[in-house]
């Protein structure tokens, strides 16, 4: 009150930092920020929020709610005795069939063989850092996972990869003449090989050995095992013809480059189905009288083709993409068309597309569903068959949720591989 | 690149004496060779094929003949937007199956645009758990076929809606929705139709036949967005001139609805709901199960890339953009509408043409669910009746050809309108 009275208490330190005040720290600020930062974001977290209560709720009881062991949907019901819940027995009871078809049950090591044999095979191409030696067991893969697959005799695909043993004599022996003469000459002694001695080189072989794996027909084929089977194949072999496609495309020559454009655009205009349906229906008219091969081989070829054209339009992106000095570069070097291309223009090309080239790995991948239309039993036809058995008629979600899973796992990793491989393979610094 | 070193090589060449091996060893000559080797190894691969085609119809006694697309088809579609029986021809009934083609991908477009546009834009918000949800909506759809998905939506409408039974009695254990105007049931939705007291008849054009209502309506409809680009147009010139822009939206209602409601009034348009009659619903329109499927399964599939699309698009459009645009004093709204948006449509767009051609593609998977589009009229029961599997299957892949270069060539007319002019 009055200024004589002594001033009793002078403070000589800093007070401590006093906390933020409530709305703005921990979970409150992050609430604020990230789900009620206006009126409109309160709307949307709490629609959310409903909807995501409403899924749980309908679909929590069932799911944890599920029977793992019965013999038929009626004793899953009797168990479940009116309460909601699913009936996951038709999965313990019918997994096999699902992954293999009607594959012979004491040859089911032979498929899980080839799938780890493939994993190991891909180890090498997905992974750069792995040891490259091991890409000699990746090229002779292919023989190996057919052999274990459809059996018969070992042979067989031993005659078929020393085709390719004698193209590459006949290359490496002229080499010395001319590079297009040994290239001709390579590929005349591998169709040599396969056309004319393969055959009897394989009779003559099992007469003497008769060494070999039962063979398993391909109509057994089924489950995921034939998804997987058209899809690997595919993915591998549209990859290459893709890469030449959009080469075509870009070719100064008239001819080739018109082939090339027709096909592309003819492929990519019309569905699958259609292709499929020629691959069943029309390949008899078109071939020979009497040929008549493997179903599961024609679609393989025809869901080829198909990815091809999708795949040579990605990598013409790439091409495009690249800037023209990259070419005139490779020409200044005095680098012919193969070599540009091999040692130039592709590594940057097939890097630019790498995201599509995985789309397109996983639209094919997801495509090997159709067959189910030409009466392959991939999983789709497979689940319609076991709805036709009475034991288990009008089992539905269980079914769809155990195909969907299984899906998504094999194109999810897909995806996320190619985004590991494009943060890896990223060289500019942004 | 080979072509600037042709040019070069042959003005600094010696005139040598034509030699044989130019024709592999000397660049000019080499393109040439190569080409007429790849001519003749396509001739006759071509040859060979048709020679095979013609003596393995010769050996089943066939000819080569679209003939029977003009005899009686036989057979029944129970989807049909223009009139059809089992007694018209094979022809009409492909009509029939690609009407229903293009009716389910246009609807099925619609839906993907309109949910990915959501979703993409969404799953950029800085709303946590909308986001979180969306990005779980994109991976999920994404990863898993289109055919899994129709055949789940399929299973859903047959196995988990009420029977038209459900909706009757006093206690109904099912009602219908929207006060008395949509009823789901396992046999498909029915909704309102809307009916014309005064009819002016149909227009007949030969293959089909549309009321002239419906064309007046859409005349209207068309006029109206033409008066309204006119309103607009005006008013920026009145902008241009005085700084002032005058109200255009009350201008615009009324050109495009005010026409339209007249028509309307004045062909008395009334609702037609459907009701439980018997053992079914009656009136309405009757969306079947197939239709719903596939329209769901295709459009809430496609969504999903559509949203992943939008997503790249809208981050495709520099920081920069946006703060120049807060830096000239616009709105939010007017950032968006006038330079974010503008920009990010050139990157969107061919992506987007591509997924409404799949979407179109795709639409031949009618036959999993029943749906009786031209895959299942022409190329299923009308194969399977006459036996025509070359004849058949080479029309609808024309077909299918014809539909896609048409779509992809109107929408790169509308891309090209979008696309950065430059010089």
């Amino acid at each position: 009150m009055s200024d004589t009275q002594p001033i009793s208490y002078v403070r000589d330190t800093m007070l401590g930092q006093q906390e933020p005040p409530a709305t703005q720290r921990g979970v409150v600020k992050w609430l604020r920020e990230n789900l009620f930062s206006n009126w409109l974001n309160s709307i949307l977290t709490l629609a959310a929020l409903v909807a995501i209560y409403l899924i749980l709720t309908s679909v929590g009881p069932w799911l944890l709610n599920s029977i793992w062991d019965a013999e038929s949907l009626r004793e899953c019901r009797d168990i479940l005795d009116g309460t909601p819940g699913a009936c996951f027995a038709v999965i313990t009871d019918r997994w096999h069939q699902l992954l293999f078809g009607f594959y012979p049950p004491e040859h089911y090591w032979r498929p899980v063989l080839a799938l780890v044999l493939l994993l190991i095979a891909l180890a090498p191409i997905l992974f750069a850092e792995l040891p490259r030696k091991m890409l000699y067991f990746s090229a002779v893969f292919p023989f190996i996972g057919y052999h274990l697959l459809w059996g018969g005799s070992v042979w067989f695909p031993i005659s078929v990869f020393l085709g390719f043993v004698a193209g590459y004599i006949a290359f490496r022996a002229l080499a010395k003449v001319s590079a297009l003469v040994s290239v001709i000459g390579a590929v005349a002694a591998t169709l040599v090989w396969w056309f004319f001695i393969a055959g009897p080189f394989d009779a003559a072989m099992y007469s003497v050995a008769p060494i070999g794996l039962e063979f398993v027909r391909s109509e057994s084929f089924g489950g995921f095992l034939i998804s997987l089977v058209i899809g690997v194949t595919g993915i591998s072999l549209s990859l290459p013809l893709g890469i030449l496609l959009a080469l075509g495309r870009q070719s100064d020559m008239l001819f080739v480059k018109t082939v090339c454009v027709v096909f592309i655009e003819f492929i990519r205009g019309v569905p699958l189905i259609t292709l499929l349906f020629t691959a069943s229906l029309l390949l008899n008219y078109f071939l020979p009288p009497g040929t008549n091969f493997d179903l599961i081989l024609r679609v393989i070829i025809m869901v080829t083709l198909f990815a091809a054209a999708y795949m040579a339009e990605v990598i013409r992106g790439g091409l495009a993409a690249l800037p023209k000095g990259q070419y005139e570069a490779a020409d200044a070097l005095g680098l012919d068309y193969w070599k540009a291309q091999r040692l130039i223009i592709m590594p940057q090309a097939l890097k630019i597309s790498i995201p599509g080239i995985v789309n397109t790995f996983i639209s094919l991948f997801k495509d090997t569903t159709l067959v189910v239309f030409i009466g392959l039993l991939d999983p789709l036809g497979l689940s319609n068959a076991i709805r036709a058995d009475t034991a288990w008629t009008g089992i539905y979600w269980e079914l769809f949720i155990f195909i969907g899973a299984l899906f998504f796992i094999f194109c999810f990793s897909m995806s996320r591989y190619s985004m590991y491989l494009e943060r890896k393979l990223k060289t500019d610094h942004r | 690149m080979s072509s600037t070193g042709d040019a070069r090589m042959q003005s600094a060449a010696p005139k040598a004496a034509f030699k044989l091996s130019m024709l592999l060893y000397d660049q000019r000559y080499r393109s040439i060779t190569i080409q007429i080797v790849f001519l003749f190894a396509l001739m006759l691969g071509i040859a060979w094929l048709v020679d095979n085609t013609i003596n393995n119809l010769r050996a089943l006694g066939r000819d080569f003949s679209f003939a029977f697309l003009g005899n009686p088809a036989g057979y029944d579609i129970n989807q049909r937007l223009i009139e059809y029986d089992s007694q018209m021809t094979h022809g009409r009934a492909a009509l029939v199956g690609l009407l229903n083609t293009i009716l389910l991908a246009i609807m099925a477009c619609a839906l993907a645009t309109v949910l990915g546009i959501v979703a993409g834009v969404l799953r950029l918000s800085n709303n946590w758990i909308v986001a979180r949800l969306m990005t779980i909506y994109v991976e999920i759809f994404r990863n898993i076929p289109t055919l899994v998905w129709i055949i789940i939506f399929g299973a859903i409408m047959s196995e988990s809606m009420p029977a038209p039974s459900a909706f009757r009695g006093d206690d109904p254990s099912a009602s219908m929705l929207l006060g008395d105007a949509v009823a789901m049931t396992n046999r498909g939705v029915y909704i309102p139709a809307i009916l014309f007291d005064n009819n002016l008849g149909n227009l007949n054009l030969g293959v089909v036949s549309p009321s002239i209502n419906w064309i007046l309506v859409l005349l209207a409809i068309l006029g109206g967005i033409f008066a309204h680009k006119r309103i607009v147009a005006h008013a920026t010139a009145v902008q241009n001139a005085t700084g002032e822009r005058p109200k255009t939206w009350w201008k615009t209602i009324a050109v495009i609805a005010g026409p339209v409601v007249l028509l309307f009034i004045f062909f008395g348009a009334h609702l037609e709901y459907p009701e439980l009659r018997g053992f079914n619903f009656q009136g309405g329109i009757h969306m079947r199960n197939s239709l719903i499927a596939m329209w769901l399964g295709l459009g809430i599939y496609t969504g999903a890339f559509v949203a992943e699309i939008v997503r790249s698009g809208i981050l495709a459009i520099s920081r920069g953009q946006s703060e120049a645009a807060a830096a000239l004093g616009l709105q939010p709204g007017k950032t968006m509408r006038l330079v974010i948006l503008p920009q990010a449509l050139r990157v969107i767009i061919p992506p987007l043409i591509s997924q409404y051609l799949n979407i179109t593609k795709n639409t031949s998977l009618g036959l999993a669910v029943g749906y009786m589009d031209l895959r299942s009229t022409l190329g299923g029961i009308t194969i399977n009746q006459t036996g025509r599997e070359l004849e058949g299957m080479l029309l609808m892949m024309a077909i299918y050809l014809i539909v896609s270069l048409t779509i992809s060539s109107l929408m790169n007319v509308y891309n090209n309108r979008v696309k950065l002019k430059e010089r």
